[in-house]
């Protein structure tokens, strides 16, 4: 149905449609949640009340009796490595001896019921020794050890050019960013189906290897006894980077020998996977009176929670971009990311940068202030611009447009005064706001957001192309979580092959790994080993026409749905020219490689950035501490728009995000327990919050990219944040040094 | 305590036997009687993405005891139209891009469903107003702004 009608062919720059949009608007798309096995068992997990206790007994008796149950399993039943992680293996499958943080694993049931799951985890009777949970980051790093590895997950320091330099202009400030949840709504799923010691796992994940080596190792199996399939996945935004259900299932499946499914709710979600990281960031800039900076400091302390998990690829990313989309010679700074026992912390979109941004953006917005310039004009005299060397002693090679971002962002109109339908003020339908004491206020947000996995890290996409007949098939382990890679692997292969008819083989662990879907690499990484294995079949494909037709094979080239020979002789259509055996290659796509950083952060870390700017316009209730963002202006670099409708989706997607965390998102978290774990409590932008956006699409194509296209997914809800900040501190003249701002950080 | 006990959904009877009494409208749409095109979030009414008509109202179904519904005309998103034979709704959510992971999307668009049927034209607040019950957190709801603007105008034409 979504295959090209007419003189409309889905190639690269269209605004092709999803190929799974049809079953997903008739509810006939299988999510991972939907999935079924005949004679399955339902599994479930018990997890500690506690954010820090030892464990003196754990009695599974009452359970195993209640009628339905089929097994129960504790860390005693975990026959392989007892602890998975994605840096450092230090979470444990089950708690054995101590648990960590509130909601931590201690058992898993399988039973023929949910709610005969339910009546045995509540059988369960575990003996805790309650302890004093340590729940500040800042201490955590000199308090005595609550796991092995201590409570320091990773520290760096950065110090480039002249430590000493200084500046006419000083301005410094301390920042706080809280605990966002990725809120993805398809919760944790997966479907086990046992088979004589190896199992399949059906699972929404964002990365299907890597969540296999880690199985595979739990459950004391090669790597070759685990197959892993992607189950539809309901959003990512990297809460599925780690592990949370799939050993849990695997184990139950196992065990039982029968068909395992389990899926989280919302409240357990909310302690089954990690969030975003909490941070501390003191930040102090010099500058010359004219605002052009001199010296960035810094201080960033990322509390990780009660394992590791990305923790330390995090705080990398805060501390390395620390100066912003800025030109700054001279740094200093440094980052920790502290164990504590509040609920672990990892990936989420922006992963680190975003906790960096909110710091640089609101220190300039500080620092205009100083200097009295305007915020524009500050931004636009201190842009980064390719070819600069950043604080880390990187040379900006990626295409650098910061300016163009932010005078494109500021061409965009802005929008009309207040008008008189309460639903549009602040409040909303609440109908609480009077028009006669809204202010509105404007701000400003830049960014700089880094591309794929750093430090060395060679993150690989693989994928194979076949053409028979004129049709293409394409396989890849690529994990679709909504950004639309389905889209755009059929748009490559439609370009480069002439063909229309692409079909996407079963993604699962059958082929080489892609990598994770996150730091906005699937285009540049799974979409260059897409393009790499068409273009390998396409020159196949010549060779077989050219040798048909004695001619070079050089000299042939696709025209829309044609061979072509350039001289004019000759015109036939892919679907005859590929009758016959199949072409079919492999190509696996890897980027160039990274340094891990020296001991003073001096390093080239990174492989590539791409830049944003973006404008809030919010109307505030200042008596009420309420605010409507009215609208977001963005021009976001993204290198070339392979799929015009896709990036404007990922750009207004990222900016809903941005303003959750601007102004609603934060996990409360008292003395380690969290206080909000539902949606009734943790309150997500619905479509009354959402703000007008304007996006231009700034296409500059970088010359490292496979397609010439930047990741996308990232950048928008990296600067919208400390925009809409910026917005509201002009209409109100407070400092607001915290997110989200809340109503008391306005009225009171 | 199980009891039997029938359903009416999309038109035809269906016989609930063996069931626990305390299941959910969503849980037995779902899991016995296998329409998984009604999906499940947050299991407290906020998310919307169980949405389902019970004699016409959209309600949520996580909210509804399956039992409590004998007797009503439940419809769900399998009713609304299919991968062939789409509605103008879920046409416009495919075509403007409204869809990205597509998990709240059959709540969205029964609730647009709702909507467009009971008010054929709704303003901008009203449309906001409307789905502001049904939590997207891929789109940002541009998208499903210009869906349900699209599906407007095809109507009105």
């Amino acid at each position: 149905m979504s295959t090209a009608t007419g003189t409309r062919r889905d190639v690269l720059g269209s605004s092709a449609l999803r190929p799974d949009g049809w079953q997903k608007v008739a509810g006939t798309f299988e999510f991972s949640s939907d999935l079924h096995a005949d004679g399955m068992l339902w599994g479930a997990t018990l997890r500690s009340p506690h954010p820090h206790a030892r464990i003196i007994s754990i009695d599974t008796t009452a359970a195993l009796t209640v009628p339905g149950v089929a097994a129960v399993v504790t860390a005693d039943d975990v026959p392989g490595k007892a602890t998975y992680g994605l840096i450092h293996q230090d979470q444990p499958v089950f708690a054995r001896d101590v648990v960590r943080y509130m909601g931590e694993p201690i058992a898993a049931v399988a039973a023929d019921h949910p709610e005969t799951c339910r009546r045995a985890l509540a059988a369960i009777r575990v003996e805790y020794e309650v302890l004093k949970p340590v729940v500040d980051a800042v201490t955590a790093l000199d308090a005595p050890p609550i796991h092995p590895d201590g409570n320091v997950l990773r520290h760096q320091r950065i110090v480039h050019g002249d430590p000493d330099a200084v500046g006419e202009v000083v301005v410094e400030g301390d920042y706080e960013i809280g605990m966002q949840d990725q809120a993805f709504l398809g919760l944790e799923a997966a479907l086990a189906l046992p088979d004589a010691g190896s199992v399949t796992l059906h699972i929404a994940t964002q990365w299907l290897h890597e969540d296999r080596t880690q199985i595979a190792a739990c459950l004391g199996v090669p790597e070759d006894c685990v197959r892993l399939v992607l189950g539809g996945v309901g959003g990512a935004f990297g809460a599925r980077e780690d592990i949370s259900l799939q050993v849990h299932t695997c184990l139950l499946a196992l065990v039982t020998g029968r068909p395992v499914k389990m899926q989280y709710g919302r409240e357990e979600s909310f302690f089954g996977h990690v969030h975003r990281h909490p941070a501390r960031i003191w930040m102090r800039h010099h500058a010359m009176r004219d605002g052009r900076i001199v010296k960035v400091e810094a201080r960033f302390v990322m509390d990780g929670g009660a394992y590791a998990s990305t923790s330390p690829a995090v705080l990398i990313n805060a501390v390395t971009h620390a100066q912003g989309p800025y030109r700054c010679d001279n740094a200093v700074v440094e980052g920790w990311a502290a164990r504590t026992n509040n609920p672990p912390c990892g990936a989420m979109r922006g992963f680190g940068v975003v906790q960096a941004c909110f710091a640089h953006e609101s220190q300039i917005d500080k620092l205009a202030d100083a200097c009295g310039i305007d915020p524009v004009d500050i931004r636009l005299r201190n842009a980064m611009r390719t070819g600069d060397l950043m604080i880390t002693g990187q040379v900006m090679d990626s295409v650098a447009p910061v300016e163009r971002c932010i005078r494109e962002t500021a061409a965009l109109p802005m929008p009309p005064e207040p008008d008189d339908d309460p639903l549009s003020r602040p409040g909303g339908s609440g109908l609480t706001a009077d028009r006669r004491h809204i202010v509105r206020g404007v701000g400003w947000g830049v960014s700089i957001k880094n591309l794929m996995y750093s430090e060395g890290f060679d993150d690989h996409a693989s994928a194979r192309c076949t053409l028979q007949d004129g049709r293409v098939s394409l396989k890849f382990a690529t994990a679709e979580v909504g950004q639309g890679f389905v889209t755009l692997a059929r748009q490559i292969a439609t370009t480069l092959l002439g063909c229309d008819d692409v079909v996407l083989e079963t993604m699962d662990t059958d082929i080489g790994s892609a990598g994770s879907t996150s730091a906005s690499r699937q285009t540049w990484m799974s979409g260059g080993a897409v393009d790499g294995a068409c273009r390998m079949v396409r020159e196949r494909l010549f060779e077989r026409v050219a040798a048909a037709h004695g001619l070079d094979p050089l000299q042939l080239a696709i025209d829309g749905t044609d061979v072509v020979d350039t001289m004019g002789h000759l015109r036939i259509p892919v679907v005859e020219a590929s009758v016959g055996e199949p072409i079919s290659h492999t190509f696996e796509h890897h980027h160039r490689p990274t340094e891990e950083l020296d001991e003073n952060g001096q390093g080239r870390c990174h492989v590539a950035f791409a830049f944003v700017a973006h404008r809030a316009v919010v109307d505030v209730d200042p008596e009420l501490g309420i605010v409507k963002v009215v609208q977001i202006a963005t021009a976001q670099d993204v290198g070339r728009a392979l799929n015009p409708l896709s990036v404007i989706g990922q750009i207004e997607g990222g900016i809903a995000q941005g303003l959750g965390l601007a102004v609603m998102e934060e996990i409360v978290v008292e003395d380690g327990k969290v206080r909000n774990p539902s949606f009734t409590d943790y309150l997500l932008p619905t479509a009354l919050d959402a703000p007008e956006v304007l996006a231009a699409l700034i296409e500059e194509p970088e010359p490292m990219a496979p397609l010439g296209a930047k990741g996308v997914g990232e950048p928008p809800c990296v600067s919208s944040t400390p925009a809409i900040v910026a917005a509201i501190r002009d209409a109100t003249g407070r400092a607001l040094s915290r997110v989200p701002v809340r109503p008391q950080d306005i009225c009171l | 305590m199980t009891e039997h006990y029938t359903l009416r959904v999309n038109g035809a009877s269906h016989d609930v036997r063996d069931a626990w009494l305390g299941e959910s409208l969503l849980y037995v749409l779902r899991e016995r009687l296998g329409l998984y095109g009604t999906k499940g979030a947050c299991e407290q009414g906020e998310c919307g993405s169980c949405t389902v008509f019970l004699d016409g109202a959209a309600v949520c179904s996580c909210l509804v005891l399956a039992a409590s519904a004998e007797g009503c005309e439940v419809s769900t998103i399998e009713r609304i139209g299919s991968t062939d034979e789409p509605s103008d709704v879920q046409r416009a959510f495919v075509e403007q891009g409204g869809v990205q992971c597509g998990f709240c999307t059959p709540g969205l668009v029964m609730a647009v469903h709702a909507l467009l049927d009971t008010n054929p034209s709704p303003t901008r607040p009203e449309i906001r107003e409307a789905i502001s019950g049904n939590l997207c957190r891929c789109t940002g709801y541009g998208r499903i702004f210009e869906a349900v603007d699209a599906a407007l105008r095809e109507r009105r034409a």
